[in-house]
């Protein structure tokens, strides 16, 4: 995905400097608005480039960061869920990560998952309980591919650059029609000297604070929506089970029925598939749906004919879609790769255990300890209670000590 | 004269700064491969770590399958003497073949199967034998990388001190049992 990753550098330019171009309109709309004169549009168009160097600043030192305090996201180890653990190493693995990503999970039960960070020497990958519990495992290998294909393809500081401008964009804007609404224009003291381009700004400005936000959220989902094909390709070639994915997709669409608490229109791209509060509005390949429909990223997936590898995506991608998804470099250096066979016991892990898995990994993630009692009780000790406990609270015996 | 000598130097200059070029495009590629391969190297001592678990485990819950047990014992004393790509390869798809059966005797018993031991030892060793699947792969990548690189003109010429990289095979027992139809 060589190709990928360098005509992503090329539109990470030109995307951050268009969202900026329509920042800069924003604000001279709104300065005009606001002032009522050029001088007043300057000053605005000013604050609106001072405002987006300040959260470029902020989006690209610590994007990651707040992206994954806004969710509350907790970060997994090992002992806390093996098998979500092992599956991102092998994906690290598979995708020749110079570092394994670190693992987080929600506390949330629609299922999805995102990955953040700045570099694949720093990324994370995040998963909702929601999507350990409906998950097996080739599936839920299926979603971390996709996840670190995202890494792999440098899409995840790009979006995460772009949300946030696009929020700044809409917030401003916003501001600027409740100020239109509620205080009506200013009218400029020189209005003898220079009417008719007064007028002219007095139409154009309103116009300008309702078309910035939509253009700006159009560039950003144009962006989106293609990768999400190209992340596939990678999940569907590191795994090289593209059922997998294929399936855990299915599953997705069934589950986000559950509404996304944690989800907004800013981060909505990010997500391997689209959030309840997205996909009520716009209707299935929509311009304004951030995610392809996932019935037929499903189909692709599974016409590729027994082969993993990326030319045999682009070859189902075309037979769908009738146009082309990946760059002709990448294809002349994609060599065929058969599926695998379903790794063995994948399905035999019951449902009422992966309920358990799934919770106990939160649990532990947060500080909680696991004593077991002789009497066969499993107790979970939340971190303030750690040590205060002593007696078990079925049979009343003497807790063994708390494995530090 | 002059003109004539400083065309020389400078075809010179321009054939030594690409020997070094091609040369340490090579030495590159090399320790892509070497690194890829130690990649392998450290699942595969993941795995033979693991194996010896595996056998006390199973012994407590079925003492009657001892046979089996030591065949998975000797196979994993042989995949940890193997040395190079070609040996490797061979131990290690044995050492797969081994394990797989041992998993199949433990359905046979619910004890074993339900011991959280076991299940945690199936699950790393699932996922090592992915991972060496995964670090397989992408060996093989670099292996075909460094070959072409070797191969190709001129490079070709610069070459001859770099050994040609081996690809590492792991075909299961399932896989070469089953009949190839060719027409």
């Amino acid at each position: 995905m060589w190709e990928q990753i360098a005509s992503n550098q090329t539109r990470s330019a030109v995307v951050v400097a268009s969202v900026g171009a329509l920042l800069v309109t924003t604000g001279l709309a709104l300065g005009a608005v606001f002032a009522g004169s050029g001088e007043g549009a300057m000053g605005g168009a000013v604050v609106a480039l001072l405002l987006w160097l300040i959260l470029w600043m902020v989006s690209a030192s610590s994007g990651d960061k707040i992206l994954l305090a806004l969710h509350g996201a907790q970060e997994v180890r090992k002992g806390d869920h093996p098998i979500l653990v092992n599956v991102v190493e092998e994906m690290a693995i598979a995708a020749v990560l110079p570092k394994c990503p670190r693992v987080f999970v929600v506390d949330d039960p629609s299922p999805n998952a995102f990955a953040t960070g700045t570099s694949p020497d720093n990324a994370a990958v995040t998963v909702t309980t929601g999507l350990l519990r409906i998950l097996n495992r080739d599936e839920l290998q299926g979603v971390v591919a996709h996840e670190i294909g995202h890494v792999k393809n440098r899409d995840v500081k790009l979006m995460a650059t772009a949300g946030i401008m696009v929020g700044a964009i809409v917030i401003l804007a916003e501001m600027g029609r409740r100020a239109m609404w509620y205080g009506g224009f200013r009218r400029s003291r020189s209005s003898s000297k220079d009417d008719g381009g007064q007028a002219i700004l007095m139409i154009v400005a309103p116009l300008m604070l309702i078309l910035a936000p939509i253009s700006a959220e159009f560039l950003y989902l144009a962006l989106s929506r293609r990768r999400e094909y190209l992340a596939d390709a990678s999940g569907a070639l590191f795994t090289r089970y593209p059922e997998g994915l294929a399936s855990a997709l299915e599953k997705l669409e069934a589950g986000t029925s559950t509404p996304f608490a944690h989800a907004s229109a800013a981060t909505a791209p990010m997500y391997i598939a689209a959030p309840r509060a997205m996909s009520a509005s716009g209707e299935a390949g929509s311009l304004f749906s951030t995610h392809p429909p996932i019935r037929e990223r499903v189909h692709i997936l599974r016409s590729m004919g027994g082969r993993a590898d990326v030319a045999a995506y682009e070859a189902a991608y075309r037979g769908v879609k009738g146009e082309s998804a990946v760059g002709a470099q990448t294809l002349a250096a994609s060599r065929p790769v058969a599926v695998r066979e379903a790794s063995a016991g994948a399905g035999s892990t019951a449902e009422v255990d992966r309920h358990r898995a799934a919770s106990n990994a939160l649990l532990s993630a947060s500080g909680y300890g696991t004593v077991t009692c002789s009497c066969g009780a499993t107790l979970k000790i939340p971190p303030s209670l750690a040590g205060r406990l002593t007696e078990c609270l079925r049979c009343g015996r003497r807790l063994p000590e708390l494995p530090s | 004269m002059l003109i004539a000598v400083l065309v020389l130097v400078g075809l010179s200059v321009v054939a030594v700064l690409w020997l070094v070029s091609v040369y340490n495009g090579l030495v590159r590629g090399r320790n892509e491969v070497k690194n890829a391969w130690s990649q392998i190297d450290v699942q595969l001592k993941r795995r033979h770590d693991l194996v010896p678990n595996l056998v006390e485990t199973v012994k407590g819950y079925a003492k009657h399958e001892s046979e089996t047990l030591q065949k998975v014992t000797a196979a994993r004393n042989m995949a940890v003497a193997a040395r190079g790509p070609a040996q490797v390869g061979a131990a290690e798809s044995q050492l797969t073949a081994a394990v797989s059966g041992l998993f199949a005797i433990a359905e046979q018993y619910p004890d074993l199967k339900a011991s959280a031991n076991f299940i945690g030892l199936q699950e790393e060793l699932t996922s090592t034998e992915n991972r060496i699947g995964f670090a397989r792969q992408a060996y093989n990548d670099s292996v075909m990388r460094f070959n072409n690189q070797r191969e190709q003109f001129p490079n070709s010429v610069v070459a001859g001190s770099f050994e040609k990289a081996e690809m590492l095979e792991l075909t299961s027992a399932a896989e070469r049992e089953v009949p190839q139809i060719k027409f």
